[in-house]
């Protein structure tokens, strides 16, 4: 028996064992909920708004960008402070001490992670099909770009949410080094308006980060081609997409598996004792 | 065919070395040294304890054992490899009970353990199957009716007995134990000491342990080694540490209504020779002989006194003499 295959085996179906413990979850479900109202207010808000240049109404055009949004944000933040927390309860030391336990607990880590999308996906374009109509316009070759950006997407942003959560020194930093830039890159990258209103310096910075990509591929999953008016140089860019995103998933197996490698060996019993005492010291 | 993968296995469970083998082993933290020429053996199917005060480095040295830690300087063999190049095959003979806190919380002690167990079966060989049974691993820490619960609403005593669970459910040649007992009553203290008793006897598991509780160590280990100021001060059986070290017994009897208290060096002797001289006059004899708290805390007195080399060549010279001093000198060594 190869060890090594047996053991991402044992994350895989780790992974899917917190997947099942999360959709259980109170905790999670309430998150998913609030996720899909927050969705859906700002949908129906904005649900009479022609979009400039186009004869499309705003949620079909944010509606896919959300879809970019969640896989940016979910996969980054989430793995991010699952990491850092982790680490600090204890998770990542259990796994030190069995053998190939990291590779198992890191397996595990990617495919809950992934997985994860699937549910919050639903939530946001099950009550958005009900309640908008004029949203899909690729039919099936539309959701099999939804499904290539998905995978493509995650496979570029993941390792982000892995390297800030080895880097970050404690849960709460990943507030500051986690959250705070996936949230202006958000703010930044097209999502909530088009990205040539914004100066230019910003749109080369936005154009540097996947989740422009993400949302920009999401886009050309559903709407027709006639909305590429509104991206830049008017095209969906398919090619650059794939370009971008390839390069940050490159990128990120490189360094991912590194900066992992030197998280895990920092783990020991009194680190998590430390980090246990400094969470129950509030003032300092 | 048979033949070879039988000498295969038996030489990756190699019972003929010491299990663990600690020579001038070192740490420092920045300018601090905790660790300072540490060193000890431990033979296979040993229970060991070891002791000291708290910032003596118990944690440190059990860390680098455990491979979780880097030390500064020295040998350490653990299972005949040195931790700090072990791989993840000599990890899989190896247990470390943790303490749990947050982790795992949605998870319930069956499904954890049947997870974590799995890590083990490539490891798994004729003589020691890998991993236990996760029933009657659960069965034997006491956790049936908890067994589907979820981790979160365990006890603090439960989840002890889960940690101790996850230790040893890859059945370990050799067990890392750092304060098991913290937090446990009376009941589950005992429960827990028939374990470890029973993990050694049945399962020739080597096992390390640290703890604050001295009746644990004289009930438990078949050795005590007493760590303070960064090196071994003491190492033997709890009636061998209490003789070299704390010396005499205290004799406590009452004469014609009159109470005396005496801490002779040889108390049958003495005892023998007080009922020769008075006879019936003696009542309310005691003799209590020094415990392995009197050797403790002398010792730590000695070595946290701040004289750490002078009171470490003390106990040297008087391991190797047998000679019989007593606390108060051992006292003045100190100071």
């Amino acid at each position: 028996m190869n060890r090594t295959a047996h053991a991402v085996r044992i994350g895989i179906a780790r992974g899917m064992t917190e997947f099942k413990l999360s959709l259980k979850s109170p905790q999670d479900q309430s998150f998913y909920l609030f996720t899909a109202v927050a969705a859906m207010i700002y949908l129906f808000w904005n649900r009479n708004d022609k979009v400039e240049g186009t004869s499309l109404l705003a949620p079909t055009v944010a509606l896919p960008s959300i879809l970019g949004l969640m896989i940016a944000f979910g996969t980054v933040v989430g793995p991010a402070y699952t990491l850092a927390m982790e680490r600090e309860d204890g998770t990542v030391l259990r796994a030190r001490a069995v053998p190939r336990g990291i590779l198992g607990y890191v397996s595990g880590q990617v495919v809950y992670q992934s997985i994860s999308i699937v549910p919050m996906f639903a939530v946001i374009l099950v009550p958005s099909f009900l309640l908008f109509d004029d949203l899909a316009h690729r039919g099936a070759a539309g959701w099999l770009t939804v499904l290539w950006v998905t995978v493509l997407g995650l496979l570029a942003v993941l390792p982000i949410g892995i390297i800030i959560g080895s880097l970050a020194p404690n849960a709460q930093k990943v507030g500051t080094w986690g959250m705070l830039p996936v949230m202006v890159l958000s703010g930044i990258s097209g999502i909530f308006f088009p990205l040539d209103q914004l100066w230019g310096w910003v749109q080369v910075v936005a154009q540097i980060f996947p989740m422009y990509w993400l949302g920009l591929g999401m886009r050309s999953a559903f709407l027709p081609d006639s909305a590429a008016v509104i991206e830049i140089s008017e095209s969906w860019r398919t090619l650059p997409t794939v370009g971008v995103l390839t390069a940050w998933a490159v990128v990120g197996a490189v360094i991912a598996p590194i900066v992992l490698r030197r998280m895990s060996q920092r783990a020991s019993g009194s680190a998590v004792e430390a980090a246990k005492e400094a969470a129950a010291q509030w003032v300092r | 065919m048979v033949q070879t993968d039988e000498t295969d296995q038996r030489s990756t469970t190699a019972n003929d070395g010491p299990a663990v083998a600690v020579r001038d082993l070192r740490m420092r933290y920045g300018t601090k040294d905790v660790l300072r020429g540490v060193e000890f053996e431990i033979r296979p199917n040993e229970i060991v304890c070891l002791l000291g005060p708290n910032g003596a480095g118990k944690t440190t040295t059990i860390e680098i054992l455990e491979g979780f830690r880097t030390r500064s300087a020295g040998e350490v063999e653990v299972l005949g490899v040195d931790p700090a190049t072990g791989d993840e095959d000599w990890r899989a003979r190896t247990g470390v009970v943790l303490q749990s806190w947050r982790d795992h919380a949605r998870w319930t002690p069956r499904i954890l353990l049947r997870h974590l167990g799995q890590y083990y079966t490539p490891y798994s060989t004729p003589e020691r199957t890998r991993p236990y049974d996760v029933d009657e691993l659960i069965k034997m820490v006491g956790l049936g009716e908890q067994a589907d619960q979820k981790v979160l609403t365990l006890s603090g005593g439960q989840r002890r007995r889960l940690d101790v669970a996850i230790g040893i459910i890859g059945r370990p040649e050799l067990l890392f134990l750092d304060e098991p007992t913290a937090g446990f009553d009376p009941h589950a203290r005992r429960e827990f000491h028939e374990l470890v008793q029973r993990l050694s006897e049945l399962e020739e598991t080597t096992i390390l342990l640290t703890t604050h509780d001295l009746d644990e160590a004289e009930k438990l280990a078949d050795r005590i080694l007493i760590l303070a100021a960064g090196r071994i001060v003491a190492d033997g059986t709890a009636d061998e540490l209490a003789r070299q070290i704390a010396g005499k017994g205290q004799v406590r009897w009452s004469r014609g209504g009159e109470q005396f208290v005496d801490a002779p060096a040889d108390a049958t002797r003495f005892v023998r020779e007080l009922f020769a001289e008075y006879g019936e006059e003696i009542a309310d004899l005691e003799v209590r002989r020094a415990s392995l708290e009197d050797t403790y805390i002398t010792l730590v007195q000695q070595h946290e006194g701040g004289n750490a080399e002078e009171a470490a060549d003390t106990i040297e010279a008087r391991s190797s003499t047998e000679t019989h001093s007593n606390t108060d000198e051992a006292r003045e060594g100190g100071r």
